[in-house]
C-alpha cells in the first residue's frame, strides 16, 4: 500500500523477544511454554515478600549476542524498577533496563539493501498472563480475571529501532530479518504465535521532508500479517484524520484482527508516572572484554551472510530459487545444502530437496545427518533412485532415521535393470506408434510422455535420465 | 538467664539439654508476654521438635554447632517456612511463607531453636514499636516506656530474659536504638555481610539483619553464624563469614578512636556524659582518643527520609490483595487493590509510601531522590576521610534513654529524630555496634555507639567488649 | 528544591500508590509530609552538581547465577496463599484496562 497526496509514513518498531534460556531471568524456575498454570513459580517470580532477584548469566549472554549481531555497542548497564500496579505483575514493578541499556546503537541491513538503525536492545522481565471469565472472554465485559504466573520473570530483550521504516512491507522485512537473527543467535525460537516474539509499532505520518508527526503506538502485534495490515490501516487513518482537519492524538492503540481496525486503548496520561529508579536488589552489569570475546566467539553466521554464501553457490538463481534460499536460511537448513554440494550433488537439486522435503519434515531433522542427506541425493542424481523414491527415502529418514542405502533396499527401491527398462520401452514403442514417430522426427516433448508411461508401468522405480537414454538409443 | 555461649557449651557437654533450656525460655515467655506484647507468635511445637532433635544429636555424640540448643527470638519481618509472618501489619495477617530466610536456615544449621516471631513497627517503620498493628511492645525495664524500634519486640525478648539472643533488622538504627533503650548489645553489620534473602524489605539498599544480645560475645557468635556469602542475594559480599569470636578479646590498644561531635550533638546530658566516660575507658585500655567534626552527618536524616521511603514505596507495592495476605473485595481489580491497601496499612506506612512516591514522581525526582543519592555519596566520602584519621568512631546511639509511650507519636519528625545518630552508618553501608554503658534518667540504660568502616565488625566487637568490662560486666 | 507540598500533590501521590485518603487524612498527611520535605530543604542549599549519585553502598558488579533449573513451589502451596483461586490460577475482580 502507498499513501497518496505526498503523505509518507514513519514507523519505528519495538520488538520484544523472550530469550530461550533454561530458567527465568531472576530465579531457577523453568522457562518453558505450555506448562500447567502456576507450576513454574517460586518465591522470587511470585514476588513473595523477602525474595530477591539474581541475574541469569545465560540471559545476559544472549542479550549480548543479539547486540553483537545488530552491531550495537555493549556498555556497562544498570537495572531499574518501572513502577505500576497490574495484577499480572507480581511485584507491581517491572525490572527493566532504563537509561543505561546493555546494547545501544547499531543497525540491521535488510535484503533489499535498506538499513534500519537500532536505538537500543535492553533486558527486562516478562509478566504473567491473565485470562478473563464471563463476557466474551476478552478483557472488556469480563466479570473476573484469572492469573497464571508461569511467564512472570521470563527474560525478554526489547529491541527498539529508529524511526527509519517508511512502508509496511519494509516493516515486515525488518521483522523477518530480525527474527532470523534471533533464531540464528539461539536467543529465541521466533514463534510469534506463542508470543515469544511480540511487536509494538510506532506509526506517524507526514508530508515528505516535514518534521515527524504525532505518533500512535500499536501494541502487541503477534503475526507478520497483523503487523503489515495494522501499520497500513493506522497510517491511512492518520492521513484521513489530518485531511479532514483533525489532529492525531498521542495514544496507545489496539489492533483488532477480525475487524481489521486499530482503536484507542489508552491515552497517554499522568498514570504513566512510572517512578523509575535503580533496582537496589541488583548490582551493575559491566561485561569485561574477556566475557564479550567469549560470547562473540560463539556467535554463528547471521542470515544475511549465510544467504549470500548459499546464493553464491547457485548459478544465476531463478526467482523460485531465491524463495527457496529464503526458506532454507529461515529454517537453518543451509548446512545440509552446503554438505550435499560439497558431496558433488547439483546445487539446484540440493536446494530443492532442502526447501521442500526437509522443510516439510522439520520435526525429524535431528534424525537426519548431513551425510545421509548427501548420499540420498547422490543416489538420485546417479539414477539409483527416482525422484519419487528419493523423496520417499528422505521422508523415511526424517521419520525414523537410518542409512539411505538400507532404507532404499528395504523399500525395494532396487535400480531397475537396463534389461527390464529396455523391454518396457520396446513395449511402449509398439503400443504408441504415432507418439514414437513424432519423437523420432525430433519432437523432444514426447520424451516426457514416454517417461510418464514408464513410471506408470514400473511404479515410479525408473530413473528419468535412464529412460531418455533408452529412447535415444532406439531413435 | 544464661548467655547463649553458656547454653551452647552446656548443651554440647550434656550438662543441660536443649529441651530444658527451651522450657525455661517458654516459661519466661508465658510469664510476661501478655504484659509486654513481645511475641506475635510462639512456635512451641516447632521449637520443641527442634530442641529434641538437637538433644538426639548430642546423645549420638555429634557436634551440633555454635548455637546448640540456644533459644532465639526472630523479628517478624523474617520469613520462616510455615510460621505466620506479619511485619506487624494487617495486610500480611495470616500469611505463612513457603520458604525460609537464609538466616533461618543458618540458625537451624548452627543448632539454634527459633522460639517465635517478635513484634515490630509495621514493616520496620518506626523507632518505638508503637506502630505495630498488633499493639505496642513495652520496655521490660520500665513498662511505661517504649523499647525502641523497630526491632522492639526482639530487644524486649532478650531484655525480659525470654531468649538470650534475638535477630533484628536495621535500616536506620532499628537494631542499635532498641538495643540502647533496652540495655543490650546490638550490631548493624556492614551492608552485604548478612544475606537479606527472606527479610521482608523496607529499604533494600539500607536493610541489614543483625544480632541483639546481653553480651558482646553472644552477638559475635550469632553474627558469625548468620554472616557470609549467599548466592540468593545479589548484594551479598562474596566472602565467607568473618572470624569474630576469636577476636572479641583483642582490645583496643593502639587504636585511634574519634569522638564525633555530630554524634552527641543534641543528646541529653546524661547520654553525653556516658559517651565521654566511654572514651576514657577506651583510653585507659590503650586507645588514642581524638575529636572530630563530620558536618555531613547533619544531612543524614534528610537523605534517609527520602531514600528509605522511595525504596519502600516500591517494595510495598506488591501488597495488593492479589496473591497473598489481606484482600478487601471490590468491583474491579484496581478498586480491590486500593481498598486492600487502604485497609491493610497503618498510618506511618502510608506516610512513608506517599513520601517515597512523591520523591520519585515525575518532576520531583531530581530535587528529592536524586539529591539524596548525592548526599549519600558525600556521606560515604566523609566517612572515608574520617577513617584516615581514626580506626573507629564513637558517639551516642540514641539522644535519650527510653521515652514514654505517646511522647513522639503525634509528631513524625520528632520520632524520626530518634535515629539521627544511627542513620549515617546505614547510608554508607558501614558497620556499627551499640553497647550499654552507664545509666541515665530513672536508672535506664544508655547505649554508646561504635562505628567502623565496612567489614570492621571484629574490631568493633573487641572495642565493645572493652566497654562491657569497664561497665562492670566481665 | 521542589515547591512546597500542596494538598493536590498528596491526593495525586495517594492515587499513584493505590491509597484512599479521607479529607481529614489528606489534611494531616499534607501537613506532616510537608514538615519532612521542609526539613529536607537543608539538602537544597548544597551545590552537588558535580557529585555522583550513589544508589548502592558497595560497588559489586556482574553478580550472576548459572542457568540451571531448580525446583519450583508446589501449586497447591502457591494457591493456598491466594485470597481467591480458580482453575489453578489466582482469581481477581475484573481487570478494567490493558497493562500500560
Ligand atoms: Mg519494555
Ligand atoms: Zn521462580
Amino acid at each position: 500500500m502507498t499513501l497518496e497526496n505526498g503523505w509518507e509514513m514513519v514507523v519505528g518498531l519495538e520488538v520484544h523477544t523472550e530469550l530461550k534460556t533454561a530458567t527465568k531471568m531472576f530465579c531457577g524456575c523453568a522457562n518453558s511454554f505450555g506448562s500447567e498454570p502456576n507450576t513454574n513459580v517460586c518465591p522470587v517470580c511470585l514476588g513473595l515478600p523477602g525474595s530477591l532477584p539474581v541475574l541469569n548469566e545465560r540471559a545476559i549472554e544472549l542479550a549480548m549476542a543479539i547486540g553483537m549481531a545488530l552491531h550495537s555497542r555493549i556498555a556497562p548497564s544498570t537495572f531499574h524498577r518501572k513502577n505500576y500496579f497490574y495484577p499480572d505483575m507480581p511485584k507491581d514493578f517491572q525490572i527493566s533496563q532504563y537509561d543505561l541499556p546493555i546494547n545501544s546503537g547499531g543497525y540491521l541491513d535488510l535484503p533489499d539493501g535498506s538499513r534500519v538503525s537500532i536505538e537500543r536492545a535492553h533486558l527486562e522481565e516478562d509478566t504473567g498472563k491473565s485470562t478473563h471469565l464471563g463476557g466474551s472472554g476478552r478483557i472488556h465485559g469480563a466479570d473476573r480475571s484469572l492469573v497464571d504466573y508461569n511467564r512472570s520473570g521470563v527474560p525478554l530483550v526489547e529491541i527498539v529501532s529508529g524511526p527509519d521504516i517508511r512502508s509496511s512491507a519494509q516493516a515486515r522485512a525488518y521483522a523477518m530479518e530480525l527474527r532470523g537473527i534471533l533464531i540464528a543467535t539461539g536467543a529465541s525460537d521466533g514463534r510469534m504465535e506463542e508470543g515469544s516474539m511480540r511487536i509494538d509499532a510506532n506509526v506517524s505520518v507526514r508530508q515528505s521532508a516535514d518534521p515527524f508527526g504525532t505518533r500512535c503506538e500499536i501494541k502487541n502485534l503477534n503475526s507478520l500479517r497483523s503487523l503489515q495490515r495494522a501499520i497500513d490501516y493506522e497510517a491511512q487513518r492518520q492521513v484521513e484524520l489530518i485531511e479532514a482537519g483533525g489532529t492525531v492524538r498521542q495514544e496507545t492503540r489496539h489492533w483488532d484482527e477480525i475487524l481489521a481496525v486499530t482503536s484507542t486503548m489508552r491515552i497517554k496520561e499522568e498514570a504513566d508516572d512510572y517512578r523509575y529508579f535503580r533496582e537496589p536488589d541488583l548490582v551493575d552489569l559491566a561485561p569485561d572484554q574477556a566475557w564479550q570475546d567469549r560470547v562473540r566467539g560463539e556467535l554463528p553466521a547471521m542470515p544475511a551472510e549465510r544467504r549470500a554464501k548459499l546464493s553464491s553457490r547457485l548459478n544465476e538463481p531463478s526467482d523460485a530459487q531465491v524463495g527457496a534460499v529464503e526458506v532454507v536460511i529461515d529454517l537453518g537448513l543451509d548446512p545440509f545444502v552446503h554438505a550435499a554440494i560439497d558431496h558433488g550433488v547439483d546445487p539446484s537439486l540440493a536446494l530443492a530437496r532442502a526447501a521442500n522435503e526437509l522443510a516439510a519434515g522439520l520435526d525429524g531433522i535431528t534424525r537426519l545427518s548431513h551425510e545421509a542427506f548427501s548420499v540420498t541425493l547422490s543416489m538420485e542424481q546417479g539414477g539409483e533412485l527416482s525422484a519419487t523414491q528419493a523423496k520417499t527415502v528422505l521422508g523415511e529418514l526424517l521419520a525414523r532415521g537410518g542409512d539411505p542405502k538400507a532404507v532404499a533396499a528395504a523399500k525395494g527401491f532396487e535400480q531397475l535393470s537396463s534389461d527390464t527398462l529396455g523391454a518396457t520401452v520396446a513395449e511402449l514403442i509398439v503400443q504408441y506408434p504415432d507418439e514414437w514417430a513424432r519423437y523420432r522426427d525430433g519432437d523432444e516433448k514426447l520424451a516426457q510422455f514416454f517417461i510418464g508411461q514408464v513410471m506408470k508401468l514400473t511404479k515410479g522405480q525408473a530413473n528419468g535420465k535412464a529412460v531418455v537414454g533408452e529412447l535415444q538409443a532406439r531413435r | 538467664m544464661k548467655s547463649a555461649a553458656q547454653i551452647a557449651r552446656e548443651v554440647q557437654s550434656g550438662a543441660t539439654s536443649a529441651s530444658v533450656e527451651l522450657e525455661a525460655s517458654l516459661a519466661a515467655v508465658r510469664a510476661r508476654n501478655e504484659e509486654l506484647n513481645v511475641f506475635l507468635h510462639v512456635d512451641e511445637e516447632g521449637a520443641r521438635a527442634a530442641a529434641s532433635r538437637i538433644d538426639d544429636r548430642v546423645a549420638r555424640g555429634e557436634t551440633v554447632g555454635p548455637l546448640a540448643g540456644v533459644p532465639i527470638a526472630i523479628k517478624d519481618n523474617l520469613c520462616q517456612a510455615g510460621i505466620p509472618t506479619t511485619c506487624s501489619s494487617r495486610i500480611l495477617e495470616g500469611w505463612r511463607p513457603p520458604y525460609n530466610a537464609t538466616v533461618i536456615d543458618r540458625l537451624v544449621e548452627a543448632g539454634a531453636v527459633p522460639v517465635g516471631k517478635t513484634n515490630l513497627d509495621e514493616f520496620a517503620m518506626g523507632s518505638s514499636t508503637e506502630n505495630s498493628a498488633f499493639g505496642p511492645t513495652r520496655n521490660p525495664l520500665d513498662i511505661t516506656r517504649v523499647p525502641g524500634g523497630s526491632s522492639g519486640g526482639s530487644a524486649a525478648a532478650v531484655a525480659a530474659d525470654m531468649t538470650p539472643i534475638a535477630l533484628g533488622s536495621d535500616t536506620g538504627g532499628s537494631i542499635r536504638q532498641p538495643a540502647a533503650l533496652c540495655g543490650l548489645v546490638g550490631v548493624k553489620p556492614s551492608y552485604g555481610l548478612v544475606s537479606r534473602y527472606g527479610l521482608i524489605a523496607f529499604a533494600s539498599s539500607l536493610d541489614q539483619i543483625g544480632p541483639l544480645s546481653k553480651t558482646v560475645l553472644d552477638s559475635a557468635i550469632l553474627l558469625e553464624v548468620i554472616a557470609g556469602h549467599d548466592p540468593m542475594d545479589s548484594t551479598s559480599l562474596p566472602e565467607p563469614s568473618p572470624s569474630l569470636v576469636a577476636h572479641v578479646d583483642d582490645g583496643v590498644a593502639g587504636k585511634r578512636v574519634a569522638l564525633v561531635r555530630e554524634l552527641v550533638e543534641g543528646a541529653d546530658p546524661d547520654v553525653v556524659a556516658s559517651v565521654e566516660r566511654a572514651t576514657v575507658a577506651l583510653k585507659d585500655a590503650g586507645a588514642t582518643i581524638i575529636e572530630l567534626s563530620i558536618p555531613e552527618f547533619r544531612l543524614g536524616l534528610s537523605a534517609y527520609y527520602l531514600i528509605a521511603p522511595a525504596e519502600a514505596s516500591s517494595n510495598l507495592a506488591r501488597f495488593d490483595g492479589v496473591r497473598y495476605g489481606l484482600r478487601v473485595d471490590a468491583d474491579d481489580v484496581t478498586a480491590m487493590m486500593e481498598a486492600t491497601r487502604t485497609a491493610g496499612f497503618g498510618a506511618e506506612v502510608k506516610r512513608r509510601i506517599m513520601l517515597g512516591t512523591y520523591a520519585l514522581s515525575a518532576g520531583y525526582f531530581d530535587a528529592y531522590y536524586g539529591q539524596a543519592l548525592k548526599v549519600r555519596t558525600q556521606m560515604i566520602d566523609a566517612f572515608h576521610r574520617a577513617y584516615q584519621q581514626a580506626d573507629l568512631l564513637i558517639g551516642a546511639t540514641a539522644p535519650s534513654v527510653a521515652f514514654e509511650f505517646g511522647a513522639k507519636t503525634s509528631n513524625p519528625m520528632a520520632m524520626y529524630l530518634s535515629d539521627v545518630f544511627t542513620i549515617p552508618t546505614n547510608l554508607a553501608g558501614e558497620a556499627a555496634v551499640s553497647v550499654p554503658f552507664g545509666t541515665g534518667e530513672a536508672g535506664l540504660p544508655i547505649g554508646v555507639q561504635l562505628l567502623g568502616p565496612g567489614r570492621s565488625e571484629a574490631q568493633l566487637l573487641a572495642a565493645a567488649r572493652v566497654l562491657e568490662i569497664a561497665d562492670g560486666r566481665p | 528544591m521542589g515547591s512546597p507540598l500542596r494538598r493536590e500533590d498528596v491526593a495525586y501521590v495517594a492515587k499513584l500508590a493505590r491509597l484512599t485518603l479521607s479529607d481529614a487524612e489528606l489534611d494531616m498527611f499534607t501537613e506532616q509530609l510537608g514538615q519532612v520535605l521542609a526539613h529536607a530543604e537543608d539538602m537544597g542549599a548544597l551545590n552537588l552538581e558535580n557529585v555522583v549519585a550513589t544508589a548502592h553502598p558497595f560497588g559489586l558488579i556482574n553478580v550472576v547465577r548459572d542457568d540451571i533449573v531448580r525446583p519450583s513451589l508446589e501449586r497447591e502451596v502457591v494457591l493456598a496463599m491466594a485470597p481467591d483461586a480458580r482453575d489453578g490460577r489466582f482469581a481477581v475482580p475484573r481487570i478494567m484496562g490493558e497493562a500500560p
